[in-house]
């Protein structure tokens, strides 16, 4: 037995996470600052009967995660900025065929090849719109190394629940963050497996009310077809403009209708808050530093941190929004969530950003004279 | 318990993360709020290496070391590179071949003592200067208790390299008392 | 009425097929599903994956479990199906270009695990479903929509570049000779790790036309009279074979497969248990 508590690497808890949510198979490619996933996936698959596989490049990766989970595994991919990008067609797959995945994406500077062993959130809005086309997109990230494991298993809960990849969305700063972590047992565990298929011949219709399909895995008997086409709900292409919209709005309402049970975020001190900072993943622990000082100093600053980052939580923000006279988002890059935050505020209170772009990061100083300027 | 803010620092090879690691697991252990963290990259592979450790009573939210309450240089460089960035009653751990500039001297704790040549003469394996730091460095601070740093390093280390360890641990303590 | 072949391995009601008149994809279909019947796969347990173009649209039209992924990924997507169930009998369907064009480096990696998968390359020597450009096998020489002035590009030989890759069984068949193609196939099937068979196909519509090859008959005739078959190929001078194309089995041998040695990963890690 593997010790309940231990001092792990946010990466190394993101696999066990995973495979406390019943991970069976990890496809990927190494990338720095990710691949301490796919390391600790190669050494702790085989000894739960799982498999790992590096293939030979990032959409190799994928592309092989995706045939492990028609096959019938919970399946994992993980890796950074560049094989994001790389990763992002088959993305797109799995929204479209409704093929359960967690991809893992340890943010590091951009674009391109960047500042590969430097923080950064430059990935966010990748996480939202990387693939073409419209789709839903379920994104989340974690603040610490016990939350990573945590929501590992929640992404893996997403993704079978509602048939869609399920974007973890860390960054290096929490990727190679040791802490101390409880290895939580699955049967301690609220764990979501893929349910019952239906067997009427038709993989993706729905039952009433309903929006998420439940068809069998390969190897259960029934024949039926996956493609990236836009299909019917027999499975089949198809260049009818009513069926595609249909299928198109449903994939978009399996989330949209499901925001109560997608949606997560932290809102501390808010209520009597006159400067609410909002952030997200590695970024809190930042802001959670400027908090603490801000209150050494008697001033009423309080937070907001996305936990589910995509969809965005617009109604919180918006209550949020009337809450505090000023808002000040934090995030390690231009301003990629920041856009979100200011369509959702209106005016109904000031938006100001601290950022960083240059592969340091923010420290609570940084934050807490940003929030001093606006008051 | 202070916070304490660690950042040990060498050049790459000379297991300074490791000891940083085997620290925080320590401190985990005796059930204290711990991060660490180290830089990536080039600097990690044969250049200046640095990494850092957290160690407090109360759960610990920014999880960088700001201004280190204790560093340890193993190099000339790495001291030049650091030393500017201290707490005022920052404590140094420096091995003893390593010139401390007086001011320094002047201003803060300095504790130089021959971690390598220990580790050469006594230990006889360079590779145990980390250990040797992580005995000296708890002896210093009494950051955590002396059966979880011992175990933590067991988990670490080849097999067949237990008393070696142990024992640089140990001397490294000694070290310091002697100082 | 259809065969009981085509009743039994076909999507009935998803007949007829999108392909052109003439086009040698619809033969090389039946010739894989014939050949899984042959070797007596239980179709529950078939799996066939396909990429994007003309040949790809064939796993729709199968009635076994069948995956139609992103355009070069089949053998990506295939090889996770393959390590995740290896009672699946994987089979992929892939095109010329989506197979060694956009998909080359998977094929070759593919090939280099000696995986269980059986590649099936419809290879028309052109890309068909955006119109006629020159794929990885339009020979030297010849016309595509974007090679107006002759392709400079010169052509991969799929069975040659498989077996130096490390697959364990390779061969080359055509549609016009189906009996041997469906044997090729079989065989492909029956070997336990990487085999490719390349099934030379024919376009009238866009590479034929293109290099004025004349009606679709025509073209099979052609396929009929140059291509030798391996064992006669042997007895024949190298001017003899000027201008020909060697088809029949091209390479067959034997070493540890991925999945059977991943087997023993998991049990010498205890993870058997």
């Amino acid at each position: 037995m593997a010790k309940r508590f231990q001092l792990l690497q946010g990466n190394e808890a993101c696999v066990e996470g995973a495979l406390a949510a019943g991970m069976k198979f990890y496809a990927g490619y190494p990338i720095t600052p990710s691949t301490e996933i796919a390391e600790r996936s190669a050494i702790r698959l085989p000894q739960v009967g799982g498999k790992f596989i590096q293939m030979e490049d990032e959409i190799a990766g994928i592309a092989a995660a995706l045939g492990a989970s028609v096959a019938g595994l919970k399946s994992m991919t993980a890796t950074s900025g560049p094989g994001f990008s790389l990763k992002q067609e088959n993305i797109g797959y799995a929204c479209i065929a409704e093929i359960p995945l967690v991809v893992v994406d340890v943010q590091r500077s951009g674009p391109s090849t960047g500042l590969p062993t430097s923080p950064s959130q430059g990935d966010y809005m990748q996480a939202k719109w990387g693939t073409h086309g419209d789709h839903p997109v379920i994104a989340i990230s974690p603040a610490s190394v016990q939350e990573t494991y945590n929501l590992a298993v929640r992404c893996f809960n997403l993704a079978e629940k509602y048939r869609t990849p399920v974007i973890f969305l860390m960054d290096e700063i929490i990727g190679h963050l040791r802490e101390g972590c409880e290895l939580i047992p699955a049967e301690e565990l609220e764990i979501v497996n893929r349910g019952d298929h239906n067997v009427t011949g038709m993989p993706y219709a729905v039952s009433e009310g309903n929006y998420v399909p439940e068809f069998a895995c390969f190897g259960e008997g029934e024949h039926y077809n996956v493609t990236g086409l836009f299909h019917d709900v027999d499975g089949f292409p198809t260049n009818n403009n009513e069926i595609a919209r249909n299928a198109e709005q449903r994939l978009m309402d399996k989330i949209d209708m499901n925001l109560d049970d997608i949606l997560d975020w932290e809102e501390v001190g808010t209520e009597d808050a006159d400067v609410a900072i909002l952030c997200y993943g590695g970024t809190t622990r930042a802001a959670k530093g400027a908090i603490e000082q801000a209150e050494a100093e008697g001033l009423k600053v309080g937070l907001f941190r996305p936990i589910t980052v995509w969809p965005f939580p617009d109604k919180a923000v918006e209550e949020l929004s009337k809450k505090v006279k000023h808002i000040v988002v934090a995030e390690h890059n231009y301003g990629q969530m920041l856009g979100e935050v200011k369509r959702v505020a209106k005016d109904n209170c000031t938006v100001d950003f601290i950022g960083k772009i240059d592969g340091t990061t923010l420290t609570p100083a940084d934050i807490l004279n940003k929030v001093k300027e606006v008051l | 318990m202070k916070k304490a803010e660690l950042r040990f620092t060498g050049s790459g090879g000379q297991g300074v993360i490791l000891a940083t690691i085997i620290l925080a697991e320590a401190a985990y252990e005796d059930k204290l709020q711990t991060v660490q963290s180290q830089s990536y990259g080039p600097e990690a592979r044969g250049g200046l290496c640095k990494a850092e450790c957290i160690i407090d009573e109360k759960p610990i939210t920014y999880t960088k070391v700001g201004l280190p309450t204790l560093l340890l240089s193993l190099t000339q460089a790495s001291l030049d590179k650091y030393v500017k960035d201290l707490q005022d009653d920052a404590v140094i751990v420096v091995d003893s071949e390593i010139t401390v500039p007086e001011e320094v001297k002047a201003s803060h704790k300095v504790i130089s003592i021959p971690i390598i040549q220990s580790a050469v003469e006594v230990i006889k394996n360079p590779m145990a200067a980390n250990i040797i730091s992580l005995g000296a460095v708890n002896e210093a601070m009494k950051l955590v208790s002396q059966e979880s740093l011992e175990e933590a390093v067991l988990n670490h280390i080849p097999k067949g390299t237990e008393e070696l360890n142990i024992n640089a641990l140990h001397l490294g303590a000694q070290l310091v008392k002697e100082q | 009425m259809p065969s009981a072949l085509i009743e039994k391995s076909f999507r009935t009601k998803r007949l007829p097929h999108i392909w052109c008149p003439g086009c040698g994809h619809g033969i090389l279909m039946r010739d894989v599903a014939q050949a899984i019947e042959n070797c007596g796969l239980d179709p529950d347990k078939v799996v066939i994956v396909s990429g994007i173009g003309c040949s790809s649209r064939a796993a729709g039209y199968m009635n076994y479990n069948t995956l139609h992924t992103t355009h070069g990924r089949a053998i990506a997507f295939a090889t996770g199906v393959k390590l995740a169930n290896p009672d699946l009998h994987v089979i992929v369907i892939t095109g010329d270009g989506d197979c060694t064009a956009i998909g080359g480096n998977h094929l070759i990696h593919a090939c280099r695990r000696n995986i269980d998968l059986t590649v099936v390359v419809f290879n028309n020597n052109i890309y068909g479903m955006t119109g006629g450009q020159y794929s990885p096998t339009t020979p030297h020489g010849e016309k595509g929509t974007t090679a107006p002035y002759g392709n400079i590009d010169y052509n991969f030989d799929i069975p040659k570049l498989a077996e130096a890759a490390g697959a364990t069984y390779t061969a080359r068949g055509t549609a016009y000779h189906a009996p041997q193609m469906i044997k090729l196939i079989e065989a492909g099937i029956k070997n336990k790790g990487f085999s490719l068979i390349e099934g030379l196909s024919v376009c009238p519509t866009y590479y034929g036309r293109k290099n004025k090859k004349g009606s679709a008959i025509k073209m099979y005739n052609w396929q009929k009279d140059n291509c030798v078959d391996v064992k006669k190929a042997e007895k024949m001078t190298a001017e003899e074979l000027e201008g020909k194309i060697i088809i029949g089995e091209m390479s067959h041998s034997e070493k540890p497969e991925y999945t059977d040695m991943y087997k023993e990963i998991i049990k010498k890690c205890g993870g058997d248990k």
